[in-house]
């Protein structure tokens, strides 16, 4: 029996009218596979560029632009998601010139305390302002019914979050069920929708470390491109391994060929284990040198990391005064 | 989501200088002969070594006259029977080691001075070069001892004195693989390293004297091609190895035929990059850039004519014009320069020559646009689209960063046409299909097979030619049989 599958935009215009489930299975299986030596390696060679003086600047300053500050705890209270929302705001209080980071993401039920903390600072990264991102979809296992998700997906939107990281169904993913996968993704899509028509950004996480494989990688990349996703995302960062360079590189390889297609942009977010300036910047030569340096803006490019602000901070501390501090020398959230 | 313009950016990827300093090069003015054991003057002159990026002077170095050969052959042969070949095994191994652990330690030293005097980025002789040298020098220690395990027959013995010329391509590297096994078997050497790039042989005799190498052992003749055929025609040798061009290989060859040398001759090559239509298309699009514009190109197992799949053309080489225009063409010495300056005036014109009659006959030319520096030898990367297999540009050796891309329809066309050359050095397979790979690199002549991956070396593997790519193998255990007795090479 063919399964037809909610007619997504995208995968309309690529696969044809008739959307099923195998027509969407065998383009996923159409796909170009990936030789995980050759990739690893350009991701090293990458990794390579020597970034100094003025473009070290620069990268830095945009590192914080691009960051998604992120607290995804059980123990987190509103008190926590306040100071988290304070040091978005103000990342070096000793500094006025250090940028703010693009948004705090934090679990649904605390966006009300991230919206409220923010006041008129929240809003458009592009204007200077942070905007709330939230987890949904059962974060970080997306073991739930689809109703479940949907319901937590509205929740967080109508709280104010303007962007939903929501996470695949990986079992079905594993299981095959690609259908499945695309049918929650369009689903949980049409749950970002405002009531004035307008939609909150939707950020899918593959949790790439659970796919293990490359090709499972790749596929899942094109699968949530064509069901909609704004921005496919590595991690949730309670799986290890979360981001890796390579993964990156190879996620970023799947939007620009999107690109190439139909000229529509997806953004890219690699998020857990990135804790230092020096990785972040392999990132930004990565983005650079695979889909251009026009992905390096907070629409389409973000870092979900907690503990990479504060190296970025010291990292500028020590290009303007030309000496090192120490972790004192940076507030702790 | 919101409407996405897009932007110029604020130029990020117009990296800042990262040059690496030359401070860690206490180069000499000039630089004489090493002849058993110490520098001393020639008596045949001397030349300029420049630079190939800015065609400044580096070093004044001597020219080896044939009075200066005869006795640098002499040191070698006294070396041979006084010292080298009363050693045992497990000392020669010694001194090998400690070769191999200075050029570690002075590793960085090596590389800039490699990158100085032969125009290859930074990167490449930093991450590629040097460690392959020293890793070349350390597989060779550990066979000095086991010679009789080597599967050469029992007690397997050094021939005498190696006559060795190497190219400028690798020059270090070159040099590594043709001292190491000749040490490692016993036999005591006298190299002329390439005219255009002498230096880094002669801060090798620096750390061969810091290894207290006894004298002879290694002896370094520096020159142009007149003293590489004064070395190798001389009587006293009884071995001749040569990396380079085809045409003066065969010049060698003449020049020992009948005599008792034993000869290997790497020459050049015009390697088959073939990628099928199941290739993992990021990858290969990689390995393509790898395979032909790594070392500007300066490589005798390039992957020069590129065999793709016809269904695939387009999209492959719109991927790579893509890919190349983020390659980084300048100072050598900078850390994020991915092509480096033409080795010499003479190589540019060649390449310049060809790439005209390459237009000329019809195919299709594209070159990265790119700034060339105002001083020094530089060339974009080029392709050529359209090229049919009776072009000369698919024919002969451009030793450049120049690519030809040809297509076929089947595997069977694939291997014809990569097997359609007067060489047979390399060749590159691109598939997902493991089982395809296989079958077809059982039927492609070439010594080196690189399968979903191109330019790839390493100590313990073999390399060398068929047909005009030349004869005898370099590396791993049958790299030894080249320099032994008795034992088949």
């Amino acid at each position: 029996m063919q399964n037809v599958l909610a007619p997504a935009d995208r995968a309309v215009r690529l696969l044809g009218g008739d959307l099923t489930e195998r027509s969407l299975r065998q383009h996923l299986e159409g796909l170009s596979g990936v030789d995980a030596v050759g990739l690893e390696q350009r991701a090293a060679g990458l990794g390579t560029r020597s970034i100094k003086t003025t473009s070290k600047a620069w990268a830095l300053d945009r590192i914080i632009e691009l960051i998604d500050l992120t607290t995804l705890e059980g123990a987190d209270t509103p008190g926590k998601v306040r100071s988290l929302v304070a040091k978005a705001l103000v990342p070096d209080s000793a500094d006025p010139t250090t940028p703010r980071v693009a948004a705090v993401c934090v679990y649904g039920d605390m966006v009300p305390v991230a919206v409220d903390a923010l006041g008129a600072a929240h809003g458009d990264p592009d204007d200077g302002l942070v905007s709330v991102a939230a987890v949904a979809t059962a974060f970080p296992s997306g073991r739930a019914s689809l109703p479940v998700k949907i319901t937590d997906t509205r929740d967080a939107v109508a709280a104010g979050a303007d962007e939903i990281d929501m996470v695949i169904d990986r079992g079905a993913f594993l299981a095959g069920n690609y259908g499945t996968v695309f049918e929650q993704i369009v689903a949980v899509k049409e749950a970002c929708r405002r009531d004035d028509g307008s939609y909150a950004s939707l950020k899918v996480i593959l949790e790439t470390g659970e796919l293990n494989t490359y090709d499972n990688v790749r596929r899942a990349s094109w699968l949530s491109i064509l069901a909609g996703g704004d921005f496919i995302k590595t991690s949730t960062g309670k799986v290890s391994p979360a981001a890796t360079l390579p993964v990156t590189l190879l996620m970023l390889e799947a939007v620009r060929d999107w690109h190439r297609l139909t000229g529509e942009y997806v953004g890219v977010k690699p998020a857990g284990g990135i804790r230092t300036s020096k990785d972040a910047i392999k990132y930004l030569v990565t983005v650079a040198e695979t889909v251009g340096e026009q992905w390096l803006q907070p629409h389409l490019f973000r870092f979900g990391a907690s503990s990479l602000l504060n190296d970025v901070l010291l990292q500028r501390q020590k290009l303007r005064t030309g000496h090192y501090s120490g972790p004192d020398y940076v507030t702790i959230d | 989501m919101k409407d996405i313009q897009p932007t110029d950016g604020r130029g990020f990827l117009e990296y800042a200088p990262a040059p690496e300093s030359t401070a860690i090069l206490h180069l000499k003015d000039s630089y004489g002969l090493f002849i058993d054991g110490e520098f001393r003057d020639g008596s045949g002159g001397s030349f300029s070594t420049i630079s190939p990026a800015t065609e400044k002077k580096i070093a004044e170095i001597a020219i080896a006259s044939e009075a200066d050969v005869d006795l640098a052959v002499a040191a070698a042969r006294r070396a041979y029977t006084k010292t080298w070949s009363k050693l045992s095994g497990a000392d020669r191994g010694k001194y090998l080691f400690r070769i191999a652990r200075l050029v570690q330690e002075r590793a960085r030293e090596l590389a800039v001075a490699e990158s100085l005097d032969n125009g290859k980025p930074i990167k490449e002789s930093r991450d590629v070069d040097v460690p392959l040298v020293a890793a070349w020098f350390f597989y060779y220690a550990g066979w000095a001892d086991k010679l009789d395990h080597a599967g050469l027959g029992a007690n397997p013995r050094a021939l005498g004195v190696a006559a060795q010329v190497i190219p400028w391509n690798f020059p270090l590297l070159m040099l590594a693989w043709k001292i190491a096994p000749a040490l490692a078997a016993g036999n005591t050497v006298v190299l002329k390293p390439a005219e255009t790039t002498p230096l880094s042989a002669l801060l090798f005799a620096e750390i061969l004297q810091q290894a207290d190498l006894p004298p002879g052992v290694v002896n370094i003749v520096t020159g142009a091609g007149e003293t590489g055929a004064t070395l190798v025609r001389h009587p006293d040798v009884d071995k001749v190895a040569f990396t380079g061009s085809t045409g003066v290989g065969r010049e060698i060859a003449k020049a020992v035929a009948g005599t008792h040398k034993k000869v290997t001759l790497e020459l050049g090559g015009k390697a088959a990059n073939i990628v099928f239509d199941d290739a993992p298309i990021d990858q290969a699009v990689e390995g393509i850039v790898n395979g032909i514009f790594f070392n500007q190109g300066h490589v005798c197992c390039a992957g020069s004519r590129l065999l793709v799949q016809e269904n695939i053309h387009d999209e492959v080489v719109d991927r790579l014009k893509q890919r190349l225009s983020t390659l980084r063409l300048g100072d050598p010495l900078d850390k994020n320069t991915d092509i480096g300056a033409i080795n010499s005036r003479e190589q540019l014109e060649r390449i310049r020559t060809l790439s005209d009659i390459g237009e000329q006959e019809g195919a299709e030319r594209w070159s990265v646009p790119c700034e060339i520096p105002e001083n020094g030898f530089w060339f974009a990367p080029t392709i050529f689209t359209g090229v049919t297999t009776s072009s000369r540009i698919a024919r002969e050796e451009i030793f450049g960063p120049v690519l030809s891309v040809l297509t076929f329809r089947t595997p069977a066309e694939a291997i014809a046409k990569a097997n359609n050359t007067p060489y047979g050095l390399s060749a590159g397979i691109w598939s997902d299909k493991g089982s395809k790979i296989l079958a077809v690199a059982d039927q492609l002549r070439a010594g080196v097979i690189w399968a979903n991956t191109f330019n790839r070396f390493d100590p313990a593997s073999p390399f060398g030619g068929y047909k005009e790519s030349g004869y005898g193998r370099e590396g791993g255990r049958h790299g030894l049989a080249a320099y032994l007795k008795g034992a088949s090479a």
